[in-house]
């Protein structure tokens, strides 16, 4: 199989509303990731899109829409999405797209503007729920979360305070982070005694709305030796989408990221994950999530990732650093875009270069993680240093 | 700030005779600082007339077809009957109703009358509207595993006449309908459930 | 590592102009159980399946949730592109190429007939600050691109008509077509200008529909010893300006260059005579015209006097849009360009029955992404692996 790596990275700040429009942000990052990887656009063969719903930005097919902000005019250009999942796989997206032998360079642009959604960003996720058995019911977003944290924490006996440690420690990491909308030192009592939003979420449990984007170059083997001495290389990538019926599913546990988790270590050759990952990404919009994603990626067993927080072993200089970059609780949560900050901050991780955010002991190894639809689809990406 | 530099080897990229940039300063080896780009509005800005924006409201509207599995459901509603189907191949029966099995890829044919009652699978207590508007009465939603069909089954519907503080996952509940003559065919037929 | 890729299973529900006997669901899973018997394949032989939807036209927020159950790709790699079925099929022939998947499916859809007001949807995608707050309905976009594409090409109003009356009438012969009809020429161009010089009936009509393609590696192919196999030789797209105000407005400069991409990859260096026939995007009966000239088969006017001459009639030596194209079929949205795919397949296998072309062994397929977009897709398919 053709290897692909990446090879530059840029951010936005990640805000609860930007002046730039959509394209602006989409434009700001592509730049920054063009810059960080020594490289013009006319280096670039082809051009990948991934932003969630276009209620958001209040554009039918907003792909069209933004692709000269993300220097597709011109070039093979193609928006994949799988709803909140699509910021990470929009790099197994553009990985495909070199993977296939197709072309050597892609640039992978992720932009979500959701401060424009009138009343507010939440109102649009109604329409993610079936419009005949659900929609009638006028369901909040909040309440998918909800409901499946409250599985998860039964199913387990997890408490809400154990939960918490999560939000603290991402809220933390994220005063480290240049992009970060939430960073922020609190303790699991600000978030016990925080507004309830819907039992058991409160509100330090969730990641803002944001305005952000996000950009990655990959590179085939010999381009990026060309490119960069420290080239990340995708050795994994798995993708995983379950039912649409998630009424008919038990929700303590993410039976697909599971698969989607298998794929990508199967493909990277990685047997025993809790030994051979170094540093984890989780998708993280609300604390459980992190946990229940880390037990997903099997980097813990079943009910056994709460403990870890608690015990400090998922902190920056623990033994398994999980969201090292703050997180879409700490950092925000522009939907597609903070799925690629993921990705860019394994990169900038993996090269040494996290400053301030940098993980000890060189890691060689990571896995970022994104997580969307109705509470149903996984998408994986392990990177490393060979 | 935070160390995000990348060494830049410029010369690699450049073809023959090419003129560097104007404002891009050349040389084998390029220390560029990363750049978090953004302007950051508050509402003040807005207010106070700092930003022009421009407004939109999508006159978007659908008539979705029911179809035949769904259609029938909601008939079933109607009748204040709650209607499940079962795949033969995996024996499994099934709410909401479909006219195929998703595991199996078969047609499914065979239509059953469940019970209108089930258990709570899990449950939340909402103060949060659909818009985000803030709730003073709670909302409840959960999934309710409906009594007759293959294990974790259920839908989404809502609790009603009950302590919030009192729910509990296991618990049993009944669903409440609505008088005969206000049923649509739709599942707000069912007001919500309440414990048994 | 052989990189080839072939279609080896098509289904399709037909398009028509409204199907309220069934949900989107039920219409795609009649599709897909279509593709499967085709390809003798069941879902658990499939490797990667792909999608193609927009959220608006569904009226559903990140559609993707929808996507799996009805094409048997629940639990299984499933995503979806923003794109037409022509990228859906590159999307595919990607993911085999990369080694990780020996099969792959495509699935595309319209149940147009369910937006209450898909004038609105169309509005919807204009450019929310320069564009939208004209207010101007949204087709007014090909009203000036006919202008200027008439202007430049010296083209006629008439030559346009007769692009209508041709795949109209080749719809009577496509049981999958909604619109067939035996139309003259004169009533044609009697037809109301919506957005002069657009008429009303230059327009493709809306259809319903659901199309499923299934494809495999050439291994895959040769192990399992598929019969009729039609390859993807050559794959195309590109996106040019989505503004309004620098595009070119007379030629499709996105076909132009995806058509050169597809070409380089299929090796062909000169289409008009290495092309037996061609499936093109006709949303707009000018479209076919334009687009024709932009995936070189003729020099700028040349098309005019090919749909003039009969040249591209089914019984002429270079047919276009002999399924009936969107005019005669009907616009399923993303299932027009997956439509233009299933056509191709149809006649290299020699089953299209009494629109049969004969002696066909290599075709090209293109679509167009609609009104305000410039994004294009080209592919070129083949019968005989080294023809
Ligand atoms: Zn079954």
């Amino acid at each position: 199989m053709r290897k692909v790596a990446v090879v530059g990275a840029g951010l936005t700040k990640f805000m609860r509303r930007a002046q730039e429009t959509g394209k602006e942000l989409s434009f700001e990052a592509a730049r920054a990731a063009l810059d960080n990887a020594g490289m013009q656009l006319k280096d670039i063969d082809c051009v990948v899109m991934g932003t969630a719903p276009d209620a958001f930005d209040g554009v039918h097919m907003k792909g069209e829409y933004l692709s000269d902000g993300s220097g597709a005019w011109g070039r093979p250009y193609l928006r994949g999405y799988v709803g909140g999942g699509t910021g990470v796989f929009a790099p197994i997206q553009g990985w495909y797209h070199i993977a296939s032998g197709m072309f050597d360079t892609c640039l992978v642009v992720c932009e979500e503007k959701m401060s424009g959604c009138k009343p507010h960003p939440q109102g649009a996720f109604l329409t993610i729920f079936d419009h005949t058995t659900e929609r009638p019911l006028y369901p909040n977003l909040l309440w998918i979360f909800a409901l499946e944290m409250n599985r998860y924490m039964t199913t387990h006996g997890i408490t809400k305070r154990e939960i918490a440690h999560v939000a603290v420690k991402n809220k933390k990491n994220a005063m480290d982070h240049p992009s970060a909308q939430l960073p922020m030192e609190i303790t699991v009592e600000d978030v016990m005694n925080s507004e309830v939003m819907a039992w058991p979420v409160n509100r330090l449990d969730v990641s803002p709305t944001s305005d952000g984007a996000a950009a990655v170059i990959l590179a085939s083997e010999e381009k990026a030796k060309k490119i960069t001495d420290k080239p990340i290389w995708i050795q994994g990538v798995g993708w995983n989408l379950d039912t649409s019926y998630w009424t008919n599913r038990d929700l303590y546990y993410p039976e697909y990221v599971e698969r989607a988790a298998r794929m990508a270590y199967k493909m990277a050759g990685v047997k025993e994950p809790r030994k051979e990952i170094h540093i984890a990404e989780p998708y993280d919009p609300f604390d459980y999530k992190e946990l229940h994603h880390m037990e997903g990626l099997l980097l813990c067993g079943k009910g056994e990732a709460a403990r870890l927080a608690v015990d400090g072993v998922t902190a920056r200089d623990g033994d398994l650093p999980v969201c090292p970059s703050g997180g879409l609780l700490g950092v925000g949560n522009p939907i597609a875009a903070a799925g690629l900050m993921k990705i860019s901050e394994l990169f900038w991780q993996l090269r040494g270069e996290a400053g301030k955010r940098q993980v000890p002991g060189q890691p060689k190894r990571g896995v970022a993680q994104a997580w969307g639809d109705l509470m149903q689809v996984g998408t994986v990406v392990v990177m490393g240093v060979d | 700030m935070n160390g995000l530099e990348t060494t830049r080897k410029e010369t690699k990229l450049k073809k023959k005779g090419s003129v560097p940039q104007a404002n891009v300063p050349s040389g084998p080896l390029l220390k560029r600082k990363m750049a978090f780009e953004g302007t950051p509005l508050s509402g003040k800005d807005f207010e106070q007339g700092k930003v022009l924006f421009t407004t939109y409201k999508p006159k978007l509207a659908y008539a979705w077809d029911t179809g035949r599995a769904i259609g029938r459901y909601l008939q079933g509603l109607k009748e204040g009957r709650l209607l499940g189907v079962r795949c033969r191949h995996c024996d499994r029966t099934v709410i909401p109703p479909r006219a195929f099995c998703e595991r199996c890829f078969r047609p499914i044919e065979e239509w059953v009358q469940l019970q209108d009652r089930g258990v709570i699978n899990t449950f939340s207590i909402s103060y949060v509207r659909w818009d985000a508007v803030r709730l003073e009465k709670p909302t409840l939603p959960a999934v309710i595993d409906i009594e007759g069909t293959s294990p974790r089954v259920g839908i989404l519907h809502l609790l009603g006449e009950v302590d919030p503080k009192q729910i509990k996952v296991g618990m049993k509940v009944k669903a409440v309908w609505k008088a005969a003559s206000e049923r649509i065919g739709a599942i707000t037929d069912i007001q919500y459930f309440k414990p048994e | 590592m052989d990189r080839r890729v072939a279609v080896i299973g098509i289904g399709t529900t037909g398009f028509r102009a409204a199907s309220p006997e069934v949900s989107y669901r039920e219409m795609i899973y009649e599709a897909a159980v279509k593709a499967y018997s085709d390809a003798g394949l069941a879902p658990d032989q499939i490797g990667s399946f792909i999608a193609c939807s927009e959220d608006i036209s569904e009226g559903t927020s990140i559609f993707d949730e929808y996507c799996p159950d009805q094409i048997g790709g629940a639990r299984r790699p499933v995503h979806s592109v923003s794109g037409d079925g022509l990228h859906g099929i590159i999307t595919a022939a990607m993911n085999i190429q990369t080694g990780l998947f020996e099969t792959a499916l495509v699935e595309c859809h319209s149940k147009v007939s369910n937006c209450i007001d898909p004038v609105e949807i169309m509005n919807y995608a204009l450019d929310p600050i320069y564009n939208r707050p004209l207010g101007e309905h949204p087709e007014f976009i090909a009203g000036l691109e006919m202008r200027r594409y008439l202007y430049e090409s010296k083209a006629q109003p008439k030559d346009c008509a007769a692009v209508v009356q041709k795949n109209r009438a080749h719809a009577l012969k496509n049981p999958w077509a909604a619109y067939p009809a035996n139309l003259e020429l004169e009533e044609i161009q009697d037809s109301p200008a919506t957005f002069d010089p657009l008429r009303e009936i230059d327009r493709a009509h809306h259809a319903d529909g659901a199309s499923v393609v299934i494809l495999a590696s050439a291994d895959w192919v040769k192990k399992n010893r598929v019969k009729n196999p039609v390859w993807v030789k050559g794959m195309g797209w590109i996106s040019e300006d989505p503004g309004l105000e620098m595009r070119p407005w007379g030629r499709s400069i996105a076909t132009q260059k995806a058509a050169k991409m597809a070409y380089k990859q299929a090796g062909i260096r000169s289409p008009r005579s290495e092309i037996d026939f061609a499936e093109v995007d006709d949303t707009y009966s000018y479209k076919e015209l334009q687009h024709l000239e932009d995936l070189w088969f003729f020099p700028l006017g040349g098309a005019a006097k090919a749909v003039r001459s009969g040249l591209t009639r089914s019984d002429g030596k270079f047919p276009v849009n002999v399924s009936g194209g969107c005019l005669g079929m009907g616009n399923a949205a993303e299932a027009s360009g997956l439509q233009r795919v299933l056509e191709i397949v149809t006649q290299l296998r020699g089953e299209a029955g009494v629109r049969q072309l004969k002696r066909v062994r290599q075709a090209v397929a293109q679509s167009w992404r609609g009104i305000p977009t410039t994004s294009c897709a080209v592919a070129v398919l083949s019968k005989g692996v080294n023809s």
